[in-house]
This record gives C-alpha cells, sequence and structure tokens, in this order.
C-alpha cells in the first residue's frame, strides 16, 4: 500500500485516497469546434506508461482535495506530489529503471540480474 | 526419546494431546512435531499424489511434509504445520490424506501406479473429449487437497492491530537481537517480530557447550540481551508473529497466533491479529532454510534436515535415532553429529559427497571417532514406514550397481544439501538478488526500499562474521556513527569452513524416469517431472514450476525451489544465475481468511445506512430492500399477502386515494455561492440561469461521453442557493464529479457544496388526497395550484420545525415533498398517518414506487440507462439545451456514434396477451429465424399495471422512437411472446392528474 503524502494534509495510507487517472489533460475550451478524433482524443485515449507517469488523486477520505502525483508505475515510487494547478515538475529520472532489471516494455518474472 | 537438557521446556509441566484419536503425552513448550517426535511418531500422514508415507522433515516454517488436520467441527483447519502448532493441553491432531488410517492407506496404491502419473498427467489425460471434462472434474476436485475445509461458521475474533515504528526487525536470532540492541540504544521506536512462540533462532537450536559469543554460551547471551532489551520502554517485542508480506513504502503485514490453547477454550477469544505495521527502517534477520538433497527415496520417514534434527536435540531434549547416519555436501551438518556425541551418542556414519574435507567442525567430528566415508552418496533407501537403511556408494561412479554399493542400516537419516537465505521478505520489498556460485545461494544485492539484510539471510553463516557484519551495517544503516564506544562489540571463535560440493541429482541404479527422488515432498514433484517437462519444451522456470506444480504448495517450495533450479541447470547446462527465480510472491505463510476479515465481518461487512423512519418501517412489518448500502423499505404485506398483492394494493391505493413514501435516502447537495447558476449550466444539459426562486427543475446530467450518469430535481432557494437532488445510488458519485469539475477544471467559480443528504428525512405524499394533507399539516398555506403550482417550493413550520416542501412528483400524481430536519422526520411522518387515516393513507416502498413510475413512463437512471445512453436515446431532446455553447456531455452528443439513427431508444412495450408480465432483461427480435437471432432491443423495466389491469414495460429498441406500432417478438425457450412498440407513457400522457 503507497504512502501518499497529500499537499493539504500530509502523509496518510493510500486506502484514504483514490486515482483519477492520467493528470494535465485539461478540458477544451472549445468543444464545438473541435473535430471527432479530437473529443474522442480527450475523452478516451490516456498513456500507460511503464516509468514515469503523472496522475490525479483524489484525498476522498481526507480533505477531499485533488492534486497531482509523479509515481513510477515500474516500481510504485512516488516522486512528486503537487497542487493540481501546477506544472509537472521536471524530474531527474525520466526514465526510471525496473528494480529487478525488468524489460522496459511488459512484465518481467526474473528477480535476479539478467546478464 | 526425550533426554534430560530439554532448556525450551518446562519438565514439571506435562500436557497431553491427541493424534488420530490416540492420547500422548507432551511438555509445556513443545511443537506438535517435537511431541510426537517424542513419542516416536514419525509417520505423520501420506502425500498428495502417490499416497507415500510421510513424516516430519524440519523444525520450522518451512516443513512440506508434517503438516495435519488440527481440531474438529468448526475449530478445524487443514494443512496446518506441526513445526509450528504450540502444543496445549488436549489438542486434538489428525493426520491427513489417508483412508482408512494413515498405516493402512488405500490411496498407497497410486504410489504403484506412480508410472501413469507423470508431470502434466491431469493436462493430458482430462483434455478430450471436452464436454467430459464436468464428469472428470468431480473425481478429480475429490482426490485433489490434503486437508478438508471447516464446514461451519468460525466461532473465533480476528483483529486488525495497526502500528508506526522507526526500526522493524524481522527476526530474533543472533542477528535480530543485535540489531535491537543497537537500535534501542539510539532511542529508536523498535519493534522486533518473532514467528516463533519464542525469541532465539538458532539460539533454540545451538549447543550450549560451543560457538560461544564473548565466552557466554549463546543461550545466556540471549538472556542477558533480552533483559536489556526489556528495560527500554521504545522497544516492543512480539513472538508467534509471521511477516508475511511485504509492501511499497515499507508496509508489511503479520499475523499473529494469540491463543494456541483455543481448541480447549472454545470461548470467542480473538484468535489472531492481523499487524498492519508502516516502518521508517526495516532490518530482515529471517535466517535461512536448509536443503534437502534430491537422491532416490529421499522422502521416508525418518529422513531429516539436519539443522532440524539439531534443534529436536538441543532445543527439545530429543534424541531422534540410534543408528543415525548424516549426508551431507557441506560442514554445517558436522554440528548435528557433535551435538549428538556430547549426549554420548554416536553417529554411525556421514556421507559427506565432498573428496576434499577441510573444514573444521569435519576435523572434530573426525577427531570424535565419527566415521566419516569423503567422496559417497547415499543413492539410495528402504523402510516403508520409517527408514531402515541407506545405500551408499562413492559419489565419482556414476552408475551405480550392487558390486561397488555398499548397505548401512539406519533409524534416521540427516541430510543437508546446504542453506538458502531466506530472501522472502526481501523479494517481495523488490530488491535484488544475486548467485553466489559456491554455496548455491540467492543472496540479497541492491534493496529497493529503505531495508537491509543481516546474519543468515544476508548470506553470513559463520557466528563471528555475523556478530561483525550485524555491527557495521546495521550502524550503518541507523547511521548511528556518533555514539561509538556505547554498543558492545561481540566476538565468536572464527570457525574455518570447507567448500560447499553442490550436486543436484544422485543418480542411483534406476533411472531417473524409473526413480523416486523427490524435489517437491508437499506436491509430491519428483526429480522426473521436471526432467519431462524440459523434454516437452517448457523453457522458462515459471513455465515448467506451473507445469509440474514444483513449490506451488502450501508450503510455497521453502525446501524445494533452490534443488529445482540446480536441477534444471544440471539437465539443461545453463548456469542458475542466468536461469533466475521464480517470483517469492506473499503470502509468506498461509494466512487465514478470518485473520484478512479482521472484525469487517457480518453487521459490520458494509456500513448499513438507515433512515431516520426506519424504526416505523420495522414496526410496520416493511420488507427491505437494499438499495446502495441504504436499506429501503421495500414492500409492506397486510394479512399474509403475497408479495404481487401487496405492491398492487400500494399502487392502486396511491393513484385511487393517498400513498406515502420515505425518499429520505434521495441525496440532496446543498450548493451556495455566486456562481451557482452558471454551474448548473455547465453540468445540466438544460438552462438554469432564469429559473425563478422558489422553483423547481429537473435536470439530466451527463459524462462527457454524452452518457447519463444521474438525473434529480433542483430547487432554487435563494439568489445564490440551491438543493439538488440526486438518485440514492449515486449520491456520492455525484458529489464527488461535481468536486472534481470545481476544482480541477472551473477553479474561478465561486460553489460551495455540502452533503445534506443525512439532514433531512424526505416524506413523499402521493395522490389525488395528498392536498388534504398537507392542508391539515400547514394550514396557513394555501396548496391551490394556483398558489403552489407543480414544480416549485414553499419553507412551511410545523410547530416551529421548518419544512422544506417541494411539489414535484415521480409517480404523475399530485405529490408534496416535505423535507424534515432528520430528527423531526418521524414524528411528521406519523402525523402525516394519522391525518390520512380517513383517506386510507397507504405506505408504499421501493417496489409500489417503481410500478408507479413506469406507469407514468419516468425513467431510473442505472434500469433503463446503463452507461451508454444518451438523453436524445432516451426522447428526452427537450431537456438537451441547444443554445448553451457548452455543458458536460454536449459534443459528444453529435459523435458519430451519438447521432447515429438506429441506436437504441427507449419506448413502452405492451404484450399481446396483457397477462404475461416479461422478464427484465429479456431481447427482443423481429423475426424469429435460426440462432443467433439478430437482435434489436432488450426490456429494461417490467411489471403488472393495477391500474392498466394489464402488464406493461419499457424497452430500449433500435431505431424505437420510429417504430411505434410494430410487433416484436420476444423468444423464450418455450414460446414465443408477441410485443408491441408504444408510447412509453401509459397513464395520464396529457398531465391531467398532474397538475390538478
Amino acid at each position: 500500500m503507497l504512502l501518499i503524502n497529500c499537499p493539504y494534509c500530509g502523509e496518510r495510507e493510500q486506502e484514504e485516497f483514490s486515482c483519477g487517472g492520467e493528470a494535465h489533460i485539461e478540458r477544451p475550451k472549445n468543444p464545438p469546434e473541435l473535430s471527432d478524433d479530437q473529443w474522442a482524443d480527450y475523452l478516451f485515449l490516456r498513456q500507460n506508461i511503464k516509468g514515469l507517469q503523472f496522475e490525479r488523486w483524489n484525498h476522498s477520505f481526507g480533505c477531499r482535495k485533488w492534486f497531482n502525483v509523479a509515481r513510477n508505475t515500474a516500481t510504485d515510487e512516488i516522486l512528486a506530489v503537487y497542487h493540481i494547478d501546477e506544472k509537472p515538475p521536471q524530474l531527474e529520472s525520466n526514465d526510471p529503471i525496473t528494480p529487478c532489471g525488468e524489460p522496459k516494455i511488459g512484465s518481467g518474472n526474473f528477480s535476479t540480474t539478467k546478464k | 526419546m526425550r533426554l534430560n537438557n530439554n532448556k525450551n521446556l518446562n519438565p514439571k509441566k506435562q500436557i497431553s494431546f491427541y493424534f488420530d484419536g490416540t492420547k500422548y503425552q507432551g511438555y509445556e513448550g513443545d511443537t506438535l512435531a517435537s511431541a510426537l517426535l517424542a513419542n516416536n511418531i514419525h509417520l505423520i500422514g501420506r502425500s498428495f499424489k502417490y499416497h507415500r508415507p510421510r513424516g516430519i522433515i524440519s523444525a520450522g516454517c518451512e516443513e512440506p511434509n508434517g503438516i495435519v488436520q488440527l481440531e474438529q467441527d468448526e475449530f478445524t483447519e487443514p494443512n496446518r504445520r506441526a513445526t509450528e502448532v504450540v502444543l496445549y493441553n488436549g489438542l486434538v491432531a489428525k493426520s491427513q490424506n489417508r483412508w482408512p488410517s494413515v498405516n493402512f492407506d488405500f490411496g498407497e496404491i497410486n504410489d504403484l501406479l506412480s508410472p501413469f502419473f507423470p508431470a502434466g498427467f491431469y493436462y493430458k489425460t482430462f483434455m478430450w473429449p471436452p464436454k467430459f471434462w464436468k464428469t472428470y472434474e468431480h473425481f478429480i476436485r475429490h482426490a485433489a487437497g490434503l486437508g478438508v475445509s471447516p464446514k461451519k461458521e468460525d466461532p473465533h475474533k480476528y483483529e486488525h492491530y495497526h502500528y508506526h515504528c522507526d526500526v522493524l526487525i524481522v527476526g530474533s536470532g543472533i542477528s535480530g537481537l543485535y540489531a535491537a540492541k543497537i537500535a534501542a540504544s539510539e532511542k529508536l521506536q523498535v519493534l522486533l517480530v518473532e514467528q516463533e512462540s519464542e525469541t532465539g533462532g538458532s539460539i533454540l537450536s545451538a549447543n550450549n557447550s560451543n560457538n560461544k559469543i564473548n565466552g557466554q554460551s549463546q543461550n545466556e547471551w540471549k538472556k542477558e540481551i533480552l533483559e536489556e532489551l526489556h528495560s527500554y520502554k521504545n522497544v516492543k517485542i512480539i513472538t508467534s508473529t509471521t511477516l508475511f508480506a511485504y509492501m511499497h513504502y515499507n508496509y508489511l503485514l503479520g499475523i499473529q497466533d494469540i491463543d494456541p490453547s483455543r481448541g480447549n477454550k472454545k470461548n470467542n477469544s480473538i484468535r489472531q491479529v492481523l499487524w498492519k505495521i508502516r516502518a521508517k527502517k526495516v532490518i530482515l534477520a529471517t535466517g535461512s532454510i536448509e536443503r534437502p538433497i534430491t537422491f532416490n527415496n529421499n522422502d521416508r520417514p525418518g529422513i531429516m534436515l539436519a539443522g532440524s534434527v539439531s534443534k529436536y536435540l538441543n532445543g527439545y531434549g530429543i534424541s531422534l535415532g540410534k543408528k543415525i547416519i548424516i549426508f551431507t555436501n557441506n560442514d554445517s551438518a558436522y554440528q548435528t553429529a557433535i551435538d549428538y556425541h556430547h549426549h554420548n551418542i554416536k553417529v554411525s556414519a556421514i556421507i559427506d559427497i565432498r573428496n576434499e574435507i577441510d573444514g573444521d567442525l569435519p576435523s572434530l567430528a573426525q577427531s570424535l571417532g565419527i566415521k566419516i566415508y569423503s567422496g559417497y552418496v547415499v543413492s539410495d533407501t528402504s523402510g516403508r514406514k520409517k527408514i531402515t537403511s541407506v545405500t551408499i556408494r562413492k559419489f565419482e561412479e556414476k552408475d551405480s550397481n550392487k558390486k561397488n554399493t555398499e548397505i548401512l542400516e539406519c533409524d534416521l537419516l540427516c541430510m543437508s544439501g546446504g542453506w538458502s537465505p531466506t530472501v522472502h521478505l526481501f523479494t517481495q520489498s523488490r530488491g535484488k538478488l544475486k548467485y553466489r556460485e559456491e554455496d548455491s545461494c540467492f543472496i540479497p544485492d541492491q534493496p529497493h526500499q529503505q531495508t537491509i539484510s543481516v546474519g543468515a539471510c544476508n548470506g553470513i553463516f559463520d557466528l563471528k562474521s555475523i556478530l561483525e557484519d550485524t555491527r557495521k551495517s546495521v550502524r550503518d544503516f541507523l547511521d548511528c556513527k556518533s555514539n561509538d564506544g556505547k554498543i558492545e562489540i561481540y566476538d565468536a571463535e572464527e570457525i574455518n569452513f570447507g567448500k560447499q560440493q553442490n550436486s543436484w541429482l544422485v543418480s542411483s541404479k534406476d533411472k531417473i524416469s524409473k526413480s523416486k527422488m523427490f524435489v517437491d515432498f508437499q506436491n509430491d514433484v519428483t526429480a522426473k517431472d521436471i526432467k519431462i517437462a524440459l523434454s516437452e519444451g517448457f523453457q522458462s522456470i515459471e513455465h515448467v514450476k506451473r507445469y509440474t506444480t514444483n513449490g506451488m504448495a502450501t508450503d510455497q517450495g521453502k525446501t524445494s525451489n533452490v534443488n529445482a533450479l540446480g536441477i534444471i541447470s544440471e539437465l539443461t547446462g545453463v548456469d542458475i544465475s542466468n536461469l533466475g527465480t521464480t517470483t517469492f510472491r506473499l503470502p509468506y505463510t498461509p494466512v487465514t481468511f478470518g485473520a484478512m476479515a479482521g472484525r469487517y465481518v457480518k453487521e459490520f461487512f458494509d456500513i448499513e445506512r438507515t433512515t431516520p423512519i426506519h424504526e416505523w418501517h420495522l414496526d410496520n412489518d416493511a420488507l427491505f430492500e437494499d438499495v446502495g448500502q441504504w436499506k429501503r423499505a421495500w414492500y409492506y404485506p397486510k394479512n399474509n399477502e403475497t408479495f404481487n398483492e401487496a405492491v398492487n394494493r400500494e399502487v392502486k391505493a396511491t393513484r385511487d386515494s393517498i400513498g406515502i413514501l420515505d425518499a429520505s435516502t434521495l441525496g440532496k447537495i446543498d450548493i451556495k455561492g455566486r456562481d451557482v447558476s452558471e454551474f448548473l449550466n455547465r453540468v445540466y444539459t438544460n438552462a438554469w440561469s432564469k429559473l425563478e426562486i422558489g422553483k423547481c427543475r429537473y435536470g439530466i446530467m451527463l459524462g462527457d461521453d454524452g452518457m447519463v450518469i444521474d438525473d434529480g430535481v433542483t430547487t432554487r432557494l435563494g439568489e445564490h442557493h440551491y438543493l439538488m437532488t440526486t438518485t440514492t445510488g449515486n449520491a456520492a458519485s455525484v458529489m464527488g464529479k461535481l468536486e472534481d469539475w470545481l476544482q480541477t477544471e472551473w477553479p474561478e467559480l465561486e460553489v460551495y457544496l455540502t452533503s445534506v443528504t443525512e439532514q433531512f428525512g424526505t416524506i413523499s405524499l402521493n395522490g389525488p388526497n395528498s392536498r388534504k394533507i398537507v392542508e391539515s399539516l400547514f394550514p396557513k398555506q394555501n396548496f391551490s395550484s394556483d398558489s403552489f403550482p407543480h414544480m416549485s417550493f414553499k419553507e412551511l413550520e410545523i410547530d416551529q420545525v421548518k419544512c422544506l416542501v417541494m411539489r414535484i412528483s415521480f409517480t404523475g400524481e399530485i405529490c408534496y415533498e416535505i423535507n424534515v430536519p432528520s430528527s423531526y422526520a418521524l414524528s411528521v411522518w406519523n402525523k402525516c398517518i394519522e391525518l390520512g387515516k380517513n383517506h386510507n393513507i397507504t405506505p408504499y416502498g421501493t417496489e409500489a414506487m417503481h410500478v408507479l413510475r413506469a406507469e407514468k413512463g419516468y425513467i431510473i437512471v442505472g434500469q433503463e440507462t446503463d452507461g451508454s445512453v444518451t438523453p436524445v436515446d432516451l426522447d428526452m431532446d427537450w431537456i438537451v439545451s441547444k443554445k448553451k455553447y457548452d455543458f458536460i456531455g454536449k459534443r459528444a452528443l453529435y459523435r458519430s456514434d451519438t447521432s447515429r439513427k438506429d441506436r437504441k431508444q427507449l419506448v413502452g412495450l405492451l404484450t399481446t396477451d396483457p397477462s404475461i408480465v416479461l422478464e427484465e432483461g429479456v431481447q427482443l427480435v423481429e423475426v424469429e429465424t435460426a440462432l443467433p437471432m439478430p437482435m434489436v432491443g432488450h426490456v429494461t423495466s417490467s411489471y403488472y399495471s393495477p391500474n392498466l389491469g394489464r402488464s406493461i414495460a419499457l424497452a430500449l429498441v433500435k431505431s424505437g422512437l420510429n417504430k411505434k406500432g410494430t410487433k416484436l417478438i420476444v423468444p423464450t425457450s418455450n414460446k414465443s411472446i408477441e410485443v408491441e412498440i408504444t408510447d412509453p407513457v401509459f397513464i395520464d400522457p396529457k398531465n391531467e392528474r398532474l397538475l390538478a
């Protein structure tokens, strides 16, 4: 279970939070002018990164505030927590290494280093 | 046989227990395993596949064979490891997987048939013909499994316990205790967890006369350290607790056995506690597990791990044999021979696979006059229910025949194939392992979290190095460089260990294909099975594991995983380091469902919400329906009425006179702020700016994909003040959605949302006579349609209690919804009932509510809609604003898919035979054809309408809006039902009743 540092309340257990998917997807200001493809892109298309991903989280059993989290999805490390209106931080490791030397894409069950 | 030096046992306290119906004596402090062995019982159960006789091989949680059915009836538990069960007076255990008895088991025939049960036997045999699987399955399931699950409810309680600490130390052996001492003196909050009932780890199996620490025996050393630890307030020590999961951010789960004597007490005391521990730093001192050696017939009772034999001797004072042979590939097993020598019992022979033996322990053994067969192996054993002899030969002579073998009699064979560091928790924490060739150990490499491994679990096996390494690593890890002199330095005598020699398979006169060289004892996996898997093309270690089921039993392969890797490596020529390991999954040891559930069972499983009027429903014999977490009155049967009779009566009375409904569960959101009107414009499909104060408006809420997610009536209470209602089930999610939009997309709007669902009780009065009741309730108010029209609101008072009264309707009748502060809701409800007596006021439940709204063609979100329905599909274009530039869901309403003309649309359905009530969910077709028939829609709601005297239904039908008057067919298994597409409003289409 993750330990999430809510920017308003401090560190709390993951069970107090809910994840709202990919962050920094702004609702278009001019929907009527968008093509079907552009609207579908906003509505449906989301990234599924193995590595650094920016996500929206809500402290739903706490202050109920939304905020952003930079998480390495391969290791579940939370690299940054920041307010909902802030830009994603520049993080040094944009391509974090997987802990067990697994392949960068897909799953891997090797818990030893592959030579 | 019990000797008289049992340091762990209280020799005065003798207790009795039962195994397979026979009464035996043991001592307090025994485990079930030690007590059985002390009574010379080696045959504990039958093996999984071949029903071979099996006995205890170890003294810890790694035990694959010594598993029993513990206790009886509701207290029974299958597959309990006898090596972990703490003995208590009156304990009852049974052997498993045998019939009729462990000594005479019919299943043993499987052992003779074993050539027919190779790896993949079930996959190969029972796959054809596919239809027959259902027949096979019954028999296979019956034959599978070892113990028997309890059939009765568990009478015990279980708790969850949250704990936070600076340092968590896992394991209380020498490293763990030393680490605790260092951490404690740093004034850190320390939690020391031991899985056995007593602290000490390997100290419990140590011989008191050698391996001293600073000249003290290990036991004295432990006593001193424990005394010191107990004097610290910042140290907590818990025993009988197995940490079985190591998750993110140093979050560990442990299971603690509280009351081992539960079988006797049979009360409902707490039996286990699930510990949820969040530690800043974790020190793993989990020790190591000895490996068996893979040779022919290595599974007979009386063949045990050498280290465990020492533990039974030194810890429990039990001598396990008179003719003892040791088979080893390393130095550690010599200690067992030396330990026995201290009790004046001479080990007959040590069979050592190595030609060169140069360690200190072998030298000592040699000087004690113990016979050592250097360069020899045990290639086979005899003895059906207990070992009687071993066949030995020179290791180098691969093909054994009678000429070069020798038979040695024995009653105990101690084996040691080296030690595997217990790295389970370390890898669960996602630390990386590395492989150390010389003693075939997977040892911790790069940690991923704030954790270190010390002692044997770090691959350090000699006492002197353990003490040095623990001191250094723990001090570095805890960053305690400042107060150097404070921690005592411990030292031990240096012991030279000879090199280990790995040999994964010891061949016998039988070829592998005919041999019984067990790798996984609990799942009966042999070297032959692994060979078959490899020859059939399974290459990945994960695939070999699944095909052979090696390591997949309840012991999770603690003794078998590395041996399986070694065998694969030997058979394929691939280095073990390149094979990788299978994943060390949690839980480390089995966890009971009870502990996982904790107190969250029965009434605590989920929150039960009741309305402020709930008591009245109970008093009036209501039956209840679960709607989300709410208990809602479903219907109120009178005088033995059936369900249909009661619902029909409630529906009819409401249309004829007056019905009263408890609608308190509706979600209510109080919305205030400068920009509420704009906010509502954005989240609802219709326009809100022009809604007058004191008026109500129905709204439909969409997702941005254009699909209906909620509906309800919102009332304008003031210039910047609205009260929104949501459907019962969606109250929380709508609230969340609104907050989401406000916080993330429209922070510029000044809007405040407050959930007031539970602040009000809502009483809904429906029917032509409802006006008479409210007139009596609020005598000062004029309730005529002119002064209090449909879709309007007044704030009124009963006995100085302010009520929000809306004239809105979900039945199509005149209806007043009275929102009363919760604590007054029941009294107002009672008042309504009292006032309505002369008008046959009839309480109705959710079922009648459904029928009433369906008669009027009103939708229910979640019944007529399923997340794929737009307001246009519902024929509700009228509520979708054309003027607004944007609202949530607008753009999606004219995507190519949502603007399709042949979408499923909401219509009414009438069966040609009015007595047939369709089943909800049935499919509709135009013509019956051969299967599969092209389906054109489905029924979403279907009821008998007592007001119409016939059945009615709502349905979603492709292009249904243009097909009114046409006929469709509901094909069922025995008949076809003809239906006609109609308008969905069956009663009062001109709203004459509603607006009266």
